[in-house]
């Protein structure tokens, strides 16, 4: 089928897809190779790549994954606005069609690469290193990777990144952690985005999102926010400022305006 | 819906691999699979065929081993057998667990049809890289 309609076939993947050598042997034998090597070697690789191409530049790289519809490029809008006087950010937009997105975020003066991706579900580590040649790491703190809107398929593709984010809106319900472990078990934060909306909704619990998330052995704090009213910002901000501490502690040079201002990351709650 | 894409990124590894091995066919291909990898074994089944039809791995028999997901816990040092959603300790009931096993997504073993049957060592090493990470 898709060999030739092409359905998921992706600028980065599109040479997986290529036949395989010139083999002209006449069989006569059989040989079991043990292999041990995980199914995405080539994808792992290239993602170990780009993670030190933001490393080598000091860049802090996040991936954010939700739902469709949670909040995701509101959340960055109201990031950028609020942060843009004292960091660089970009935005590497992942959608199967169209480039709204990119443009609402290049509108808050901040560039952003749009990678569509067509009808596959997520993005990979290809598309991700192709969208970095279009932008200019070194003037950058901050690179938000915003990921397909998809609870499943975004988890099982290493980008680079070095931490994930994913965005669960009161809207969809306290147990998605449960429903959904693999993305939720791969996340560093969660924000329970749209909280603004949690005094007529009734039914979902902050709480019982946090304790789905803990059976996953997960500590990721899970803080609420709603970037509309503003109410939570702070604290996902000083997060981003803490991350950008750590990465620069890493690298052995810490700037002080940002070092020691924040210790946000382990409250929860 | 990305079994396909890890389809393709296998058959890739197997025809690197009978390259290297001078082989002109894959018969049986061996996947390790936990459920935390995010991938459905029976969605990989089906997308074995798409993804190999005109590759050296067409019509190779495709055996799945799904693995179980076990932790081991920080508290009471079990190591105990757990549903995908429920990583606790089943000892205890602790959540500082690890994860032992569960994650897995790999390609463990082929079975190559190869050429000429002297000109293949039989001690071929085996290629040991790390599992694959699905952060």
């Amino acid at each position: 089928m898709c060999d030739t309609c092409g359905c998921n076939v992706t600028p980065g993947n599109a040479d997986l897809l290529k036949p395989g050598g010139k083999l002209s042997k006449t069989a006569s034998g059989h040989e079991s190779i043990g292999v041990l090597q995980g199914l995405l070697h080539a994808n792992d690789h290239t993602a170990a790549h780009n993670r030190e191409h933001f490393k080598r530049h000091g860049v802090l790289a996040l991936n954010l994954m939700s739902s469709p519809g949670a909040g995701k490029t509101a959340l960055l809008e109201a990031t950028i606005d609020a942060l843009k006087d004292e960091l660089s950010m970009a935005v590497i937009e992942g959608d199967l069609e169209t480039e709204n997105d990119a443009a609402r975020i290049r509108k808050h003066g901040v560039e952003a690469v749009q990678i569509t991706t067509g009808s596959a579900c997520h993005l990979d580590a290809h598309m991700v290193h192709d969208a970095l040649h279009q932008l200019d790491l070194t003037a950058l703190d901050i690179v938000f990777i915003e990921n397909v809107g998809n609870l499943v398929c975004p988890a099982s593709f290493d980008l680079g990144q070095r931490r994930n984010v994913t965005l669960l809106s009161v809207t969809e319900g306290d147990d998605k952690p449960a429903k959904y472990p693999v993305m939720f078990r791969a996340s560093d934060l969660v924000l329970l985005s749209k909280s603004d909306l949690l005094p007529v909704l009734g039914d979902f619990s902050p709480d019982t999102a946090r304790q789905h998330l803990q059976q996953l052995a997960n500590p990721a704090p899970a803080y609420e926010l709603s970037a509309r009213s503003g109410d939570g910002m702070e604290r996902w901000l000083h997060w981003l400022l803490h991350e950008i501490s750590l990465l620069e502690h890493e690298a052995g040079a810490l700037r002080p305006e940002t070092g020691s201002a924040v210790s946000a990351s382990s409250s929860s709650p | 819906m990305h079994e396909l894409s890890i389809c393709q990124a296998l058959i890739e590894q197997i025809e690197t691999i009978a390259q290297r091995h001078e082989a002109s066919a894959a018969e049986r291909i061996e996947l390790r699979i936990g459920p935390l990898s995010g991938v459905e074994p029976h969605l990989l089944e089906q997308a074995f065929p798409i993804a190999s039809a005109g590759t050296v791995a067409a019509g190779a028999e495709l055996v799945i081993n799904s693995l179980p997901v076990t932790v081991s816990c920080a508290g009471c040092g079990t190591t105990s057998s757990v549903l995908p959603n429920r990583l606790v300790c089943a000892n205890c009931g602790d959540w500082h667990t690890t994860l032992v096993s569960g994650d897995e997504l790999e390609l463990y073993r082929v079975e190559l049809l190869t050429g000429a049957p002297d000109d293949l060592s039989t001690g071929t090493a085996p290629e040991r890289t790390t599992s694959g990470n699905v952060n």
